[in-house]
């Protein structure tokens, strides 16, 4: 379908987004001798083994122990390291909850929990992988940033960018190969939310995979004569608030779109933005109330609704609504 | 700082008991028994073994960095810290108020001169001071990171996750304390969860452990201490078994879990004080 669609973002390769925090991390460490990383035990999975070959003295194996891992980061932090610590979404949220919440995020350490394999898309392993609440999780905590970046570039720069940031910050990523269709020398700049495409009728807001996916969706929509403005929201806290009411003060309407559940996603984050300040009708698209199941990536988005036609849908909907 | 005689060092434990009963007391909330059973420790490791510096830094370089782990004993830690002059003693009248910086559980969110951590929930400060140490290392800092745990905590699973991980990547510059007193909230470790042997596991994990069979007696927790730290440097973690009585120095709340978490009242401080001589001028 993509592919007859006249798209105004394009992509000549594709790259898994963990691949980007991977050569992100690398560079980080080359810039700056404090970074240190952390892995329990998926050096692989998390890309990071080019880190640890190259800064062996600044890499520490913490085995399957992921509690530790981030009491560890957070000691390290004391004498000015910035510990990047490496394992699954789920393991770097649910799992060790009450170490991130106070050794990390209310002692306010320069910690960043850096998460793979989030949402649907890490595919086969199904739902004990499948992390849909972890973006909710750690936006409720205090001092806590939260990046969600779209693809490899984004997420190299994104990485880089964090490690120039002092603060706790946790930065999501995916396993699933991926279209590379943002600049490979773009400045990351965190919380500032980037207007890809201008429209006037309806305001998509995406986060992580789902950008590729609202880029897809614009151009399916202007074919029906219907102009989208899409918005890429890679910070999810602390959220350009002036960049959403802008955007939906001049198109009346929005969707939101995710690989997260509905509960406590971006949804909710711009839904609150938009309640408070200019209430206009918006539309989720996310994962509502349920586990994920094994499947293909592209299965799964598509049986869950996280895809350009299910935006789609939701943009004529938040449009009828206005 | 005047290196202090042993009876020096009884003085400043004296006060520093006497505020902790008075803070709990003020406040009717708090926990003094592990804080009475814990004060030769923390007497001994900021007025005599560590190096520190009352202007506090949050990096401490070049220092000595203790960590408390078991964070409900924050009573003892806040006079030795008011006591070394990192803030005024005063202050200690603030404990456990509104505004105050002095949380009921340690916390850096107030800024807190003394505190790099926050702790309470149980089990994480292991983690924390091992990682501290490895930054030690890192930074060719010879300095000592000291941690201390409390016995009921160690049925956290955080813990053996460190203590597995201090003794793989060989952290020699740690000297951790379990404060054995052998009381949890709920009772006796032994019909709670019983430790059963402590130095057994943890040198099953790869530590050197030590007994300090008196731990309430000044003298035999500096010699336990210098023999930790003459441990140290040798590829394995230290790990110190401080053998504590709850609630010593008060004859009315030695040696049971009853006073873990309970204010005296009224009548009851004015026993305890009274056991206890004030010997640098109450706050």
């Amino acid at each position: 379908m993509e592919k007859t669609l006249d798209l105004k973002f394009n992509y000549t390769d594709k790259k898994d987004t963990r691949s980007g925090f991977g050569d992100g991390l690398l560079e980080a460490g080359r810039k700056n001798p404090n970074v240190v990383g952390l892995c329990a035990d998926l050096i692989g999975s998390l890309k990071m083994g080019a880190f640890q070959k190259e800064f062996p003295e600044r890499f520490f194996q913490t085995g399957i122990a992921e509690a530790n891992m981030i009491g560890i980061a957070a000691g390290l932090c004391i004498s000015g390291k910035i510990p990047f610590t490496g394992t699954f979404a789920n393991f770097s949220t649910g799992r060790v909850y009450d170490q991130i919440r106070q050794s990390v995020a209310y002692s306010d350490k320069n910690v960043k929990i850096c998460a793979s394999h989030a949402g649907l898309t890490l595919g086969e392993d199904g739902a004990t992988h499948q992390i849909l609440e972890d973006l909710g999780m750690m936006k409720m905590l205090p001092h806590m940033t939260v990046i969600n970046p779209c693809d490899y570039n984004q997420t190299k720069a994104a990485t880089m960018a964090i490690a120039e940031h002092e603060g706790p910050v946790y930065l999501r990523f995916g396993r699933p190969v991926w279209p590379i269709f943002t600049p490979a020398d773009q400045k990351f700049e965190i919380g500032k939310a980037w207007k890809m495409i201008d429209g006037k009728d309806v305001t998509i807001f995406a986060t992580g995979h789902l950008v590729w996916e609202a880029v897809i969706a614009e151009a399916m929509l202007r074919e029906e004569g219907i102009s989208a403005e899409v918005i890429n929201i890679h910070t999810i806290k602390p959220l350009d608030e002036e960049a959403i009411l802008e955007s939906v003060a001049k198109t009346g309407c929005a969707v939101s779109a995710e690989e997260h559940q509905y509960n406590g996603g971006l949804g909710d984050s711009i839904a609150q933005t938009l309640i408070r300040n200019n209430p206009a009708p918006l539309e989720y698209v996310g994962v509502d109330d349920s586990f994920g199941e094994s499947g293909t990536p592209t299965q799964l988005l598509e049986k869950y609704g996280l895809n350009a036609a299910n935006i789609v849908k939701a943009a004529k909907k938040a449009l009828a609504r206005k | 700082m005047e290196k202090k005689s042993t009876e020096q060092l009884q003085e400043v434990a004296s006060q520093v008991r006497r505020d902790i009963l008075r803070m709990v007391h003020q406040v009717q909330s708090g926990h003094p028994g592990a804080s009475l059973g814990c004060t030769e420790f923390f007497t001994a490791l900021y007025f005599d073994q560590m190096k520190h510096d009352k202007n506090f830094n949050m990096k401490g370089k070049n220092e000595d960095l203790f960590f408390l782990s078991n964070g409900h004993i924050s009573p003892v830690w806040y006079s030795v810290l008011a006591r070394s002059g990192y803030f005024p003693i005063a202050e200690m009248s603030t404990f456990r108020k509104l505004n105050s910086r002095l949380q009921g559980h340690p916390a850096t969110e107030e800024n807190l001169p003394g505190i790099r951590i926050a702790s309470g929930s149980l089990g994480q400060g292991l983690s924390v001071a091992i990682g501290a140490a490895q930054a030690k290392k890192i930074d060719g800092d010879d300095r000592l990171v000291y941690v201390m745990m409390g016995d009921g905590e160690q049925e956290e699973g955080q813990i053996w996750e460190a203590a597995m991980y201090a003794a793989h990547w060989k952290v020699d510059n740690l000297i951790a304390t379990i404060d054995l007193n052998r009381q949890q909230i709920d009772g006796p470790t032994k019909e709670i969860m019983d430790l059963i042997d402590l130095r057994a596991k943890y040198e099953s994990f790869g530590w050197e452990v030590i007994d300090t069979l008196q731990g309430n007696n000044m003298e035999s927790v500096l010699i336990g201490l210098e023999k930790a730290k003459n441990l140290t440097g040798q590829g394995k973690p230290i790990l110190n078994l401080l053998h504590t009585e709850m609630g010593y120095g008060v004859d009315f709340m030695v040696g049971t879990h009853k006073w873990h978490g309970i204010a005296p009242n009224d009548q009851q401080l004015a026993d305890a004080l009274a056991q206890l001589p004030e010997t640098l001028g109450d706050y």
